[in-house]
């Protein structure tokens, strides 16, 4: 068993730090106070080719795995917090179910413009009264001779106000109850904005991806925008699920491995009574404690990363690995803030915003409590709860 | 035009010297190597030369242990073409590296030789004067702006109270100062190629280089530890305290 790196991921690390170098602390809480889109760093990473890190290579892309991805995402998100992790994070894993379900002439069509980053997407999946229940969705596709009607209301999809594409899921037969994933079909198409009226949610934390209420009115899907078999559009969506949880888990690990530094920096800096605050155990023990759960739980999101990039089932590991990363991140963001004192508030020592930033993977894109009773169910054999 | 670009592997700029415990050199175990920045630019202005369609191929070669090809694929990364690694596992005085890139200037049929001005480990700043007097050739040190017009070269050098043009021919040598360009990150896509150019390893005694050193290192250690400053209250005591307890004036 080798835990170190490769060669050729290490070269990639050196080459995207060096590449986003530039984008400072100044630069995200600018964007963050001024609900600022980041997109000269959206820019500078779509022009490293960064974007198709896990896309074919003849559309563009690398062809790396979702090891590389999480690997990229952890140092993206070290960098510039949520903020940075989501104005890219779509772009990463989004397009997954094109290249494995769509059609050649889809991928040649859609592809290259992800890659190269001229195609803005968003996820509308979410809706105001289904939640995770996903099946019971409202959201209604009608097929007329060449194109299907879309009319519904979606919640929670980031990045709608500068987007261009939609990946949008909708019913499109009744819900069956013996079969209830049956009937939803997947369909990435243009962001119509006279269709489509996205109202931004204001939020606690990333103002600067922007998130949003979808109000869809007669939205026209042409027939070619259906990704892959009508009705099926569940089961597309499912295999992108265990990829975002691990990249949610690398994006909280990365901001919580943020947090620690500066906590860590800060008390090798500050005097109190004559001596470094770091020389006191009650400032020092919190810090280890911090250090060590993210060595374990970085372990576990790269082995989730490995199991599905070698085709094996990794559920239980990417669940587990979302978890882990969104607790331990919770603590260790709260206990950066503690290390500062009263600084830890002022939005000038980061570690507030970086915080606030926690809460999103903490909630998405599945609760803990739903992680939990998914792990009891399949790696424990108790019952399923809900 | 062919293009000869060595690169050194020496410790990253940003990483915080150690010693090792013997005192007999620096530490370089567990520690981040990258390549040579100045060397860097130099492979940064030699791609924008092929860019440019001033140069066919551009050739990476670097003197040094098997981690040496790694600081190669990062120049085959922002653009290089092919490489050359030639192995040896000690320390290779400056003379003995001039002596080699003669031999790889002989074997390939160079045109060009752009280096760094210097390493930062040793800060010889040796090499390139040094490749040009073996092989007879002009030499353009420290330039911080390269012009290419067929076989005539106008290079722009930093002297001290201002710059230096000179005009030299094909082929010549050309060392980079730091302002010569900003080297490029590489894209994804381009390390990705990176891995697929083709290395050539050949075993330094091939080369017909006496690689033994000249140099014998006695001592190697930190610098001094700096200690605090005191306030004095006013003027009249700092020149006692200089007059009396320094000694300067």
């Amino acid at each position: 068993m080798d835990f170190s790196l490769s060669n050729e991921q290490n070269d990639l690390l050196n080459s995207l730090n060096n590449t986003i170098h530039d984008y400072d602390d100044n630069y995200w809480l600018h964007c963050d106070n001024t609900s600022k889109y980041p997109i000269e760093f959206v820019n500078t990473i779509a022009e490293g080719g960064w974007l198709g890190i896990a896309m074919p290579t003849e559309f563009g892309g690398s062809n790396l795995g979702v090891t590389e991805a999480a690997l990229m995402m952890m140092l993206i998100s070290e960098k510039g917090g949520m903020t940075a992790a989501s104005s890219i994070h779509m772009n990463i894993f989004g397009p997954s179910s094109i290249v494995k379900f769509g059609t050649k002439e889809q991928k040649e069509r859609w592809l290259p413009n992800i890659i190269s980053g001229k195609t803005k997407m968003c996820f509308a999946v979410t809706e105001p009264d289904t939640g995770l229940d996903t099946t019971r969705l409202k959201t209604k596709a009608e097929r007329n001779e060449n194109y299907y009607l879309i009319n519904g209301r979606k919640i929670w999809t980031s990045t709608a106000q500068i987007t261009n594409k939609i990946m949008i899921i909708a019913r499109t037969s009744k819900r069956e109850n013996g079969n209830p994933t049956n009937g939803l079909s997947l369909f990435y198409t243009d962001f119509n904005r006279d269709s489509i009226e996205a109202r931004i949610i204001n939020k606690m934390g990333r103002a600067a991806v922007d998130t949003n209420e979808l109000f869809i009115d007669d939205l026209k899907a042409p027939i070619e925008d259906i990704i892959g078999e009508e009705g099926k559009g569940f089961s597309y969506l499912i295999h992108s699920l265990n990829p975002e949880r691990i990249l949610v888990a690398a994006e909280a690990y990365g901001i919580a491995k943020n947090a620690l530094e500066r906590a860590v920096n800060y008390a090798n800096e500050r005097s109190v009574f004559d001596r470094l605050i770091g020389k006191n155990q009650s400032i020092q023990h919190p810090l280890a404690e911090a250090w060590a759960k993210l060595e374990s739980v970085k372990l576990l999101i790269l082995k989730a990363a490995n199991l599905y990039d070698n085709n094996k089932s990794c559920g239980v590991e990417a669940n587990a690995a979302k978890f882990l990363a969104a607790e331990y991140g919770m603590e260790i963001c709260k206990q950066a803030i503690a290390t500062h004192g009263g600084m830890g508030y002022a939005k000038e020592y980061h570690v507030e915003r970086l915080f606030r930033e926690m809460m999103i993977p903490y909630l998405a894109p599945v609760s803990q409590q739903l992680v939990l009773s998914y792990i009891a169910e399949k790696a424990l054999g108790l019952p399923k709860s809900y | 035009m062919k293009i000869l670009v060595p690169v050194k592997r020496v410790i990253d700029y940003n990483v915080k010297i150690r010693v090792n415990s013997e005192g007999s050199a620096v530490e370089t175990n567990n520690v981040k190597m990258s390549m040579n920045p100045f060397d860097e630019i130099a492979v940064e202005e030699a791609v924008r030369l092929k860019e440019a369609g001033k140069a066919e191929e551009i050739i990476i070669t670097s003197v040094g242990d098997k981690g040496s090809q790694e600081t190669i694929r990062t120049a085959f990364a922002m653009g290089g073409d092919r490489g050359i690694h030639i192995l040896n596992d000690s320390n290779t005085e400056p003379l003995a590296v001039a002596k080699i890139l003669k031999y790889i200037v002989d074997k390939e049929g160079i045109d060009l030789v752009i280096l760094g001005k210097q390493a930062i480990d040793d800060d010889s700043n040796q090499t390139g004067q040094m490749l040009a007097a073996l092989l007879n050739w002009p030499q353009a040190t420290f330039a911080s702006k390269v012009e290419v017009n067929s076989s005539e070269l106008k290079v722009t050098r930093e002297i001290d109270g201002g710059l230096e043009t000179l005009k030299l021919n094909l082929p010549c040598v050309i060392t980079t100062d730091l302002r010569l360009n900003e080297p490029r990150y590489a894209s994804l896509p381009n390390i990705m190629k990176a891995k697929k150019k083709q290395i050539i390893e050949m075993p330094i005694s091939d080369t017909g280089v006496d690689s033994s050193p000249r140099l014998e290192t006695l001592k190697v250690e930190e610098p001094a530890v700096r200690s605090g400053g005191r306030k004095v209250a006013d003027v009249d005591e700092l020149i006692n305290v200089l007059k009396e307890e320094v000694g300067i004036i």
